[in-house]
């Protein structure tokens, strides 16, 4: 009910601004790891909706596309030189750290946004980490740290201008998913930018789950850790067994 | 080719571990270690997260363990009593290894201790090998020289004595159950079987004879490693069964093939050989703690 207010409020106060809308689609909503998972690519895609033409004057429309991975807490921790060795000092929690973030657009993001939008609605490598209202001293140094580890690590990324947009209508992108992913629930937000100010948004969800094998294994492995700690021995003896037999005939023979 | 492992939650080339154990598991084969020392820091170094590391290593321990133990069994050249004395010291020392290690990982220094452990251990015993194995040599050389005698040390006066008759010994239980318990401490800490310092210590705080120092230090990593296996699958659930069965597809075979080549080599050149090894190991890793290095930060386990 709010939000239909919200909404109604909304046009009575821009009563002749046309309306945009966007709509969006994946080519997967759901990826499945299974043994030889080795990264995927999920094809973005969608289109703008208009209720009218838009008025003289209005700037050229710009697309951002954002996708995240589950927000956890990380454990940080600095080295520092100790008695001529280097150790781990300090340590700081950094919270609402994705797990996975990357992020495509039309056009570099200063140029498109600005920068209060870009920090509110995490958009960029430079917000992935929103560690507001954490007073920790240093924790800028930290959470960029954070980002600047899993960006080497193919897990945060930022690739400005390579959305393809048609008539400032349809819009598509390929984006890559490593193969280190982690499981959890992921979120694909779609951000319409015009004039430095965000005109539409909408977001959908992906699913990454193990599948097979890789399941199997996993829930064994929490939920009945002592018979999957077992068999693991057991495989471990059998196959010390069977090469030693099989070098065995291989030396007769 | 790929390979997504379940629990470390990576994707890593299935080539590269095969090849990976087999090395190792040839080296196990030749010098009686479980080659940990190598593999734990090689798989780290990869992107395996560390726990997950040393609780896999330690299952791939067994495999090539058993391998090679059943080849030294056939030649006899196990002592099962020594054996199991050591083993009983060695389930006690990894007992409390494991609970130093869980609360040094909630402080986050394991990796200090873990590092400083390996530079300081390894250090020690490859520059005492070397130098011995140098000695050794040199001797061999001379024609006349006399091999030195058995000296009659404290390890003699104490009480609990027994005959080993494997290794040709009459000693107290009391230096194996101590030496089992120290290695099996070091080892659980150090996330490895324990072999580079159980060999030495069998040589040279226990005496005993060279060609049976091999097959029995494998008999008892079996069981201490396989302990650890446990403990770590029941209380961390970092075991990944399916890098342990890629190692170790890799690791027997290797395996069986180093038991082959270390019967060809003479003691002395083993021993200089693991030796140089083990100070190589120990180098790289002083480098670590040395050197600045290039990312000051690292990001730990969190809540998830």
């Amino acid at each position: 009910m709010f939000r239909i207010l919200l909404a109604a409020a909304a046009l009575v106060a821009t009563p002749l601004m046309a309306q945009e809308t966007v709509v969006v689609d994946l080519s997967q909503n759901r990826v499945e790891i299974t043994a030889t998972y080795s990264g995927s690519d999920i094809f973005v895609f969608g289109a703008v909706k208009r209720d009218g033409p838009l008025p003289e004057g209005t700037g050229p429309l710009d697309v951002a596309i954002v996708i995240e991975g589950p927000l956890e807490t990380a454990t940080v921790r600095k080295k520092e030189k100790k008695l001529g060795i280097w150790v781990n000092s300090d340590s700081v929690e950094v919270h609402e750290a994705p797990s996975f973030f990357t992020i495509a657009t039309t056009a570099p993001l200063a140029d498109m946004l600005n920068e209060g939008d870009l920090r509110d609605y995490a958009i960029g490598l430079d917000y992935a980490i929103r560690p507001q209202g954490q007073a920790e001293d240093g924790i800028e140094d930290f959470a960029a740290a954070v980002t600047r580890i899993r960006q080497d690590a193919g897990l945060y990324s930022q690739r400005e201008g390579i959305i393809n947009l048609t008539d400032e209508t349809l819009f598509e992108v390929d984006i890559l998913l490593p193969p280190n992913l982690v499981e959890g629930d992921y979120t694909a937000r779609v951000y319409l930018i015009r004039d430095k100010n965000i005109v539409a948004e909408t977001s959908v969800g992906i699913t990454v789950r193990k599948a097979g094998l890789e399941v199997w294994l996993y829930e064994l492995a929490h939920e009945s850790p002592l018979t999957y700690g077992l068999l693991s021995l057991l495989v471990a003896l059998v196959a010390g067994y069977g090469a030693s037999e099989i070098f065995r005939r291989l030396k007769r023979g | 080719m790929l390979i997504y492992l379940p629990i470390a939650e990576v994707s890593v080339n299935l080539f590269v571990l095969l090849g990976l154990g087999g090395l190792v598991g040839m080296l196990s084969g030749i010098f009686g270690v479980g080659g940990g020392f190598l593999m734990t820091p090689i798989l780290i170094m990869i992107g395996i997260p560390p726990a997950v590391a040393v609780a896999t290593e330690a299952n791939q321990i067994v495999a090539s363990s058993f391998s090679g133990v059943l080849a030294h069994f056939k030649r006899k050249t196990v002592d099962i009593k020594m054996g199991l004395i050591l083993m009983l010291g060695g389930l006690v020392g990894a007992t409390v290894g494991v609970q130093i290690f869980k609360f040094l990982k909630s402080i986050g220094q394991v990796e200090l201790l873990v590092t400083l452990s390996y530079v300081v251990f390894l250090g020690l015993i490859g520059g005492m090998m070397f130098i011995e194995s140098l000695n050794a040599i040199r001797r061999a050389g001379k024609p006349g020289a006399m091999p030195k005698k058995k000296k009659h040390t404290w390890i003699h006066g104490l009480p609990f004595k027994t005959r080993f008759r494997a290794s040709g010994l009459y000693i107290s239980v009391i230096p194996p159950i101590l030496v089992g318990v120290a290695v099996g401490i070091l080892a659980a800490i150090m996330g490895v079987g324990g072999g580079f310092i159980m060999v030495p210590a069998m040589i040279y705080m226990l005496g005993m004879p060279t060609k049976v120092v091999v097959g029995t230090s494998l008999f008892q990593i079996i069981f201490v490693t396989a302990y650890t296996t446990l403990s770590h699958a029941m209380q961390n659930f970092t075991v990944d069964a399916v890098l342990a069965v890629i190692l170790l597809t890799g690791g027997v075979i290797g395996a069986q093939i180093g038991t082959r080549i270390g019967v060809k080599l003479k003691a002395e050149q083993l021993r200089i050989l693991l030796a140089g090894m083990v100070l190589l190991m120990c180098g790289k890793l002083a480098l670590d703690l040395l050197l600045m290095p290039s990312e000051l930060y690292s990001i730990g386990a969190g809540g998830h």
